[in-house]
């Protein structure tokens, strides 16, 4: 019974697709899943959208949407027919062909993202072998789109905003890679599947979640903070900050285009959270041993929306970075760490079981961190402000 | 040859054709993707996953944005008064053209020495190409490692603004 | 079809007037020089050798540190010359 729970999409798509003749039957089944896929992660960004503004309101201080539907529930609805019956303005001098092409690379680019993460028990649409390689490669792809929204527009807020998001998106790039690297190198391979298989395991009813470890920690806080960055979310959200540029990057872009962006963004973060619950939380397995009967794909789906929540309530509660803030903390302080973590994998996996690991592994992150962050901060003048003017 | 492979041919040359001939210079750099992407497709349609998705990674991901930001840089997206072809156009058609009948012809020359179908494609994981660039390719790893240790320093200080050279 | 591409690139390469579109050539010729190492591997007697997709992949990442010099003396040449036009740069000092 608890298997077949588990397990009741999968047997659902078999057995839906056992009508049909042999041949038919692969291309059914990988259309169904991603049927699937196309129809959950937009249902959960709708769930999101109203998370989102009732959470950032209580944060601050005010309620959300409360109109439509008890607790404002019907909140998507109302502003899916908003941008539908919206007019699509598209400035004179844009680039119709590019202008029109960048929301659609950016969505078609994110929902490959999801083809690769395994949302429980034998979940996953394409069990690659270099899975998280794929991943990576398609969330490149992403910040291109980003730039044909800014160029097109042929809005000089709209640039500077797409090449700061670029920029930012390209920093934080390599922190994200090398965060991941070091799970990798424990488990030894780059399918997501076999990354969760080995978390799946329990000692004393605890599991063997990479987040455990003072290296899966390390790498999990510095992984989060490049999914933030990747996303474009606050506190790094200066390209599209709304009080700064308008909408950044996507000033132009109204009505439906504008939603697109809107779901590629959000399905981007959904994307980037499942990667970070496969690689560090333990992707579909379950907390402890004694609650494994809990489907598996609850547990994925739960784990994926509490790094959402975590996500909003970050936003509502950092300012935002600068620029060049941002960029410094990530060339001098997030990749000369990631680095470490890498070294603290390895000193990891040759010291051997035993206690000596989790104190030797932990005293070099906590002593990098507090020192790079002492140095880090002697640079700070903290004294009256000094003006600079531009002819000076 | 499937149709697929004609399909992804078709798309790469029409991207690369556009990517030279364009007035625009983004339009260019934006052509230059979808070879790139489909150039990405032939490398995953002929069984070379890992090639493929590097390919993404570093080309799309990477050097594309990297010439978009050139071409910003430079304001090439404004139309040069003399035209996007240089003066010599005509040299380097000939040129281009005697390169490909050459190539042409030494392609056809040998096609009948091919073998078709050679058997099973080759299954290549990710371990065995680990275990290849640790064992077999260790030198050209590290001798890539240093080149690119180089070509980023070199870039950074050709790239930088000279000192008291702010224009 | 890589005879194709790489004939393609250096036309691309030969007759336009700004350096990056010469630059935008050079990196297609490298890309049809890939495909055609990654096509002869996977027909070749011994697949399972990895020569061809190592040889393309290590030729990716040439290829992305190239590129990235180039452009940064395109930059800078257009700094100096405040135009990106080929046929302009005919100089060697000034």
């Amino acid at each position: 019974m608890v298997t077949m729970l588990d397990q009741i999409f999968v047997l659902l798509k078999h057995w839906l697709v056992s009508f049909l003749p042999l041949g038919l039957q692969t291309p059914v089944s990988v259309l169904i899943s991603v049927v699937a896929i196309i129809g959950t992660f937009p249902a959960l960004f709708a769930l999101t959208t109203v998370l989102e503004r009732k959470g950032l309101g209580r944060i601050q201080n005010r309620i959300g949407p409360n109109r439509t539907g008890p607790f404002g529930i019907l909140q998507p609805i109302a502003d899916g027919i908003k941008s539908l019956t919206k007019e699509d303005i598209v400035p004179l001098s844009a680039d119709a062909v590019v202008h029109f092409m960048a929301p659609l690379v950016l969505v078609v680019a994110v929902f490959m993202g999801f083809a690769v993460l395994p949302m429980g028990r034998n979940m996953e649409l394409v069990d690659m072998d270099a899975g998280l390689l794929f991943f990576f490669a398609i969330g490149a792809s992403t910040e291109l789109s980003v730039f044909m929204a800014g160029w097109s527009s042929r809005n000089k807020y709209s640039l500077l905003g797409a090449m700061r998001a670029v920029a930012q998106m390209i920093s934080y790039e390599v922190p994200l890679l090398m965060s991941s690297v070091a799970v990798v190198m424990i488990t030894g391979s780059l399918s997501l599947v076999k990354i969760v298989a080995a978390q799946n395991q329990y000692t004393w009813g605890l599991p063997h979640w990479y987040i455990f470890t003072p290296w899966g920690c390390a790498g999990f806080v510095m992984f989060a903070v490049a999914a933030t960055a990747e996303t474009n979310r606050s506190p790094f959200d200066l390209p599209e900050g709304e009080s700064e540029l308008v909408a950044g990057y996507f000033t132009e872009y109204s009505g439906f285009k504008f939603a697109l962006f809107f779901l590629g963004e959000y399905l981007g973060m959904f994307s980037i959270s499942g990667l970070g619950a496969t690689l560090f939380l333990g992707g579909w397995s379950a907390p402890l041993q004694a609650l494994q009967f809990v489907p598996s794909w609850i547990w994925f789906f739960s784990k994926v929306m509490l790094s959402i929540v975590v996500l909003i309530w970050i936003r509502g509660t950092l300012p935002r970075l600068r620029q060049d803030q941002l960029m410094n903390f990530a060339w001098k302080f997030v990749l000369p760490m990631t680095l470490l973590n890498l070294v603290d994998v390895g000193l990891w996996r040759f010291l051997g079981e035993g206690w000596i690991r989790w104190v030797v592994c932990s005293v070099l992150m906590l002593g990098a961190y507090v020192l790079m962050a002492r140095a880090g901060m002697r640079q700070e003048h903290f004294g009256p402000r000094r003006y600079r003017y531009a002819d000076s | 040859m499937s149709v697929v492979f004609y399909l992804l041919a078709g798309v790469t040359v029409l991207g690369g054709l556009t990517a030279v001939l364009l007035k625009n210079t983004v339009h260019c750099a934006l052509a230059l993707t979808v070879a790139f992407a489909g150039l990405a497709l032939l490398f995953l349609e002929l069984d070379a996953q890992f090639a493929g998705f590097a390919q993404i990674l570093v080309y799309i991901g990477a050097v594309a944005i990297l010439v978009v930001f050139a071409i910003l840089l430079t304001r090439g997206s404004e139309t040069p008064k003399d035209g996007v072809f240089s003066r010599t156009w005509m040299a380097g058609l000939v040129v281009a053209a005697a390169v490909f009948a050459g190539l042409g012809w030494a392609v056809i020359q040998s096609a009948q020495f091919l073998p078709h179908e050679t058997g099973a494609p080759p299954v290549v994981t990710v371990e065995q190409i680990g275990n290849a660039l640790m064992g077999r390719y260790v030198l050209p790893l590290e001798i890539v490692a240093l080149l690119l240790t180089a070509a980023l320093v070199g870039a950074v200080i050709v790239a930088m603004h000279e000192k008291g050279d702010i224009k | 079809m890589a005879a194709l591409l790489f004939a393609i690139g250096l036309a691309g390469a030969l007759t336009r007037r700004n350096a990056i579109l010469v630059l935008i050539g050079i990196e297609l010729m490298l890309n049809a020089a890939n495909l055609n190492l990654i096509a002869f591997w996977r027909y070749s007697p011994h697949p399972e050798l990895l020569t061809g997709m190592m040889f393309a992949v290590f030729s990716i990442a040439v290829a992305a540190a190239e590129a990235a010099v180039g452009l940064g003396l395109v930059i800078q040449l257009h700094r100096h010359a405040h135009t990106t036009d080929v046929d302009q740069m005919n100089r060697m000092k000034g």
